[in-house]
């Protein structure tokens, strides 16, 4: 376990700020501690340094995980965003979207949402912005990018993909073996 | 005017529809209603009250003679019925006999065997009866109605039968007799004798009427099958419906064994039958059906048996850091789930009956708003008591369930390390506490025996040890047959081990813990009681309430091996008592962090004095430099290093001391409490890694 690397840290960062903007800086510095990131096994955990303490402790072929994982870096160094990082990015998401009941469960299965199940859309929502997906029920199903943008959403036929699919909470049960 | 036509006293006659209609509670209810001056004190069926009514009113008016005509019809209807409304002139057999049609006698058919004996049963068992045909008897003595019953053979008790209720009678008897007849010429299998005792009076209808097999037993006695029986037995593919009635029979024999035992059969003989009968049954193999019968009593051993055939209900855990257990049961009965909350034990579970939807499916429990979890693992997260802010340690994590009910108790405050053994199922730990938003968790794959090695000083520990699984027969029944006396001996003894180091790894002088839980799915004695025994021997740690109102308390005693008093503090729960899985708990105090050294614990059991006294004496000096032991981590291959160590220091008697080692081992593993003599040595290894200091000693002394 190690703290990234410049490098790394742009590159998370920069991901991070297309869903979430300059808000990662409440990520950082919150009331109740300060967290820091970590890369182990090329994953990136966020944990509070409280817990980082303890963790040190553990060998690094013993260590599965610690805190929350957000993602991980590709073989190429990009870094790849993974669903158990919805929680942190849900609340502080700048453009979100609704989905309709009846099309939340094809998203849940792993498909882009389609202007015919699109209930709600932030206003100027740029083309290819990320996007947290939302419930009806304000539960957060999920991120994605924007296909369109808020105004072209309007003008587009029903079957048409408004959000690319990026991830979503059915992962945790489909794709249960690759979570970690 | 001069009429004497009343219009409220219209008297109805001829055959017409109305002609039949009631004329008032008075009049309707004397028919039923036995009159005061009726001699009967008995009970009366209702036909006899109807007859004893029918006939007052008869001899209140005028004696009709055109009874014969009407009598057929009752008595066809009689017919049918079998001993029907007679009740109380039920014969000694009940009327399970029905295996055989025996004819009636009379002239009209053959006349049966054994005529004399329903004559005399006949006449034993006529009994009061409520009606009859006063008018057709005195009217003709010779008459002899269809059913062949001579009224020349009424009995000489007040109340006479209807013939057909004569009739049935003796069909009855015959019918008994045959059969007492036929059973006599078969083998002794399953063998019922037929008694003839009277029935006792006040049977009522409701049992006559009921299945006819049951009560058939209740007089007879249940003898054991022969050797022949069995050899037989075993040969054809097993019966199970006789297996069963066989099983029920001998378990209420041994309720009552005084008076119903088979002469010259011993208790043994009837507990092995129906150990034998109880495998066969539900499929179990011998060794855990032996297991469980020496726990329950007979009274529940069928019961915990039947309910391990049946899957417990499903529960599940509101996750409190996402939602409340009141919006989450809201959004899956919207969802068409029908749930209800667990108890009032519980402020985060749910039971859920039945579901329209998956329920490992649902938004709600993708998003992380609830588990599923069964209801006794909820239990020793609630007798751990986390609070906030501490820092706990799970030993045996996988799946999770425990873990992130830990953290939502803790609302995500503290440090949790969580780890398993098992790398497979820490993926469904990280995915576990992922989904449920649990984020103080560290998530390691270790043998639990390394810590505290690793890292120690936690507030509290969870142990939930890997166990044989007898608690959760319903879930995986392959656990009837697959599990034999060296399997529980392994767990136990990896859960002694694991038990050791979580209490090394728990600081004592922690402000608010200094707890450890350790709880097992299973209900054997060996994995449970004697575990929790060890431990109070081998660590300075003493038993606590679990803060658990109900379930069953752990054994004091437990056949020829007793435990500690506190063991009373510790929690059973039965799948047949409490409707989840089979479960222990038991929660420790520990009040020091100092390891005990007992006297003789490292001393190998050795005969010579010289040696004893040396030890005792290595063993003062190392307790003189001071308490605070290195950590230690049990491993049982140390025993036979010191032991090397020994030979070389004694000898000789090193030699002895060695082989015996091995032998008390197993004794020990056995039952514990039996040798109060010479602690025996071998399994003592957290001690053993003092010896290194004490041989320096014994050099200088």
């Amino acid at each position: 376990m190690r703290p990234l690397t410049e490098e790394e840290t742009s590159t998370l960062f920069q991901k991070l700020s297309k869903y979430i903007g300059e808000n990662i800086q409440l990520l950082v510095d919150r009331p109740d501690g300060t967290y820091c990131f970590r890369l182990h096994k090329d994953r990136v955990y966020y944990v509070s340094e409280k817990i980082l303490k303890l963790a040190v402790n553990i060998s690094r072929e013993n260590l599965v995980s610690l805190g929350t994982c957000f993602g991980k870096f590709t073989k190429t160094q990009k870094f790849r965003l993974h669903i158990t990082a919805l929680d942190y990015l849900a609340p502080y998401a700048k453009h979100k979207v609704w989905v309709k009941p009846g099309a939340e469960q094809s998203f849940l299965y792993g498909n882009h949402v389609l202007k015919s199940g699109l209930g709600r859309i932030t206003e100027n929502t740029n083309q290819y912005q990320g996007l947290v997906v939302y419930s009806m029920a304000d539960v957060p199903l999920g991120f994605g990018v924007a296909a369109k943008s808020t105004q072209d959403c309007r003008k587009v036929d029903p079957m048409a993909i408004v959000v690319f699919h990026q991830g979503d909470i059915g992962e945790y049960v489909r794709h249960e073996d690759t979570l970690i | 005017m001069g009429r004497k036509l009343d219009p409220t006293k219209k008297e109805r006659r001829g055959p017409g529809r109305k002609a039949r209609k009631q004329k008032g509670a008075e009049t309707e209810l004397a028919k039923f209603l036995p009159p005061v001056d009726d001699e009967s004190g008995k009970r009366l069926s209702s036909r006899a009250r109807k007859r004893a009514a029918k006939r007052r009113s008869e001899s209140a008016g005028a004696p009709e003679t055109k009874k014969l005509s009407p009598s057929p019809k009752p008595l066809t209807k009689d017919a049918v019925q079998p001993s029907g409304k007679k009740g109380l002139k039920a014969s000694g057999l009940k009327t399970g006999s029905q295996a055989l049609f025996v004819p009636a006698k009379g002239k009209k058919r053959p006349a049966p065997p054994h005529s004399d004996e329903e004559e005399d049963s006949e006449d034993s068992d006529s009994g009061n009866e409520g009606g009859s045909w006063p008018s057709m008897d005195s009217e003709d003595d010779d008459m002899v109605d269809d059913y062949g019953v001579a009224s020349e053979e009424e009995s000489d008790e007040d109340d006479e039968l209807l013939p057909i209720e004569k009739a049935a009678q003796k069909q009855r008897a015959q019918e008994a007799e045959t059969l007492s007849q036929w059973s006599s010429e078969d083998t002794d299998e399953e063998e019922e004798e037929v008694e003839h005792s009277p029935q006792p009076k006040f049977k009522n209808d409701d049992e006559e009427n009921e299945d006819l097999q049951i009560n058939l037993d209740k007089d007879e006695k249940f003898v054991l099958p022969s050797g022949k029986e069995i050899e037989e037995e075993s040969a054809q593919a097993p019966d199970l419906q006789s297996v069963h009635q066989r099983i029920q029979d001998i378990v209420g024999v041994l309720r009552d064994f005084g008076a119903q035992r088979e002469e010259g059969r011993s208790r043994t003989e009837y507990l092995s039958r129906l150990r034998k009968d109880l495998a066969t049954y539900y499929s179990y193999g011998d060794f855990l059906i032996g297991k469980i019968m020496d726990i329950f009593p007979l009274s529940e051993l069928v019961e915990f048996l039947e309910a391990n055939e049946v899957p417990r209900p499903i529960t599940l855990r509101t996750n409190t850091l996402k939602t409340r257990r009141r919006d989450l049961a809201q959004a899956l009965i919207n969802r068409g789930v029908n749930l209800d909350p667990l108890g009032k034990w519980s402020k985060t579970g749910l039971v859920v009956y039945d579901s329209s939807v998956p329920i490992g499916a649902t938004p709600e429990y993708l998003a992380g708003h609830y588990i599923l979890q069964g209801a006794s693992s909820m239990l020793p997260v609630i007798a751990l008591a986390p609070q906030e802010h501490e820092r706990i340690l799970d030993m045996c994590c996988a799946p999770g369930g425990k873990t992130s009910y830990i953290a939502q108790l803790m609302k995500n405050t503290g440090v949790i390390l969580a780890n398993d053994a098992n790398a497979d199922r820490l993926k469904s730990v990280v995915g576990n506490l992922h989904r449920l938003g649990v984020t103080n968790t560290i998530i390691s794959h270790d043998d639990g025996r390394h810590f505290p090695k690793v890292v120690g000083g936690f507030d509290r520990v969870l142990l939930d040890a890997p166990c044989s699984g007898t608690g959760i027969i319903s879930k995986d029944p392959s656990v009837k047959t697959n599990k034999d006396d060296k399997d529980i001996k392994r767990c136990a003894h990896i859960q002694k081990e694991l038990l050791l180091s979580a209490i090394d790894s728990v600081n004592a002088a922690s402000k608010t813990g200094g707890y450890i839980v350790y709880c097992t799915c299973s209900i054997t004695v060996e994995e449970n009681e004697c575990v929790v025994e060890y431990a109070l021997k081998k660590r300075n740690v003493r038993l606590v309430p679990t803060g658990l109102d109900f379930g069953q308390e752990g054994f004091t005693h437990f056949r020829e091996r007793r435990f500690h008093p506190t063991l009373r503090s510790t929690r059973r729960f039965y799948p047949h008592t409490h409707n989840m899985d089979g479960f222990f708990i038991a929660k420790f105090k520990k009040f020091s962090n100092a390891i005990p050294q007992s006297k003789t614990s490292d001393a190998v059991a050795n005969p010579t004095d010289s040696t004893d006294s040396r030890l005792t004496n290595g063993l003062s000096a190392t307790k003189a430099q001071g308490v605070p032991q290195p950590k230690v981590s049990p491993k049982l291959h140390k025993t036979k290093k010191v032991g090397k160590a020994k030979v070389q220091q004694l000898g000789a008697a090193g030699i002895k001391a060695q082989q015996q080692p091995t032998k008390k081992k197993t004794l020990f593993q056995n039952g514990k409490s039996v040798h109060k003599g010479p602690r025996t040595p071998t399994a003592r290894t957290p001690s053993s890694s003092h010896r290194p200091p004490r041989k320096k000693q014994k050099a200088q002394s």
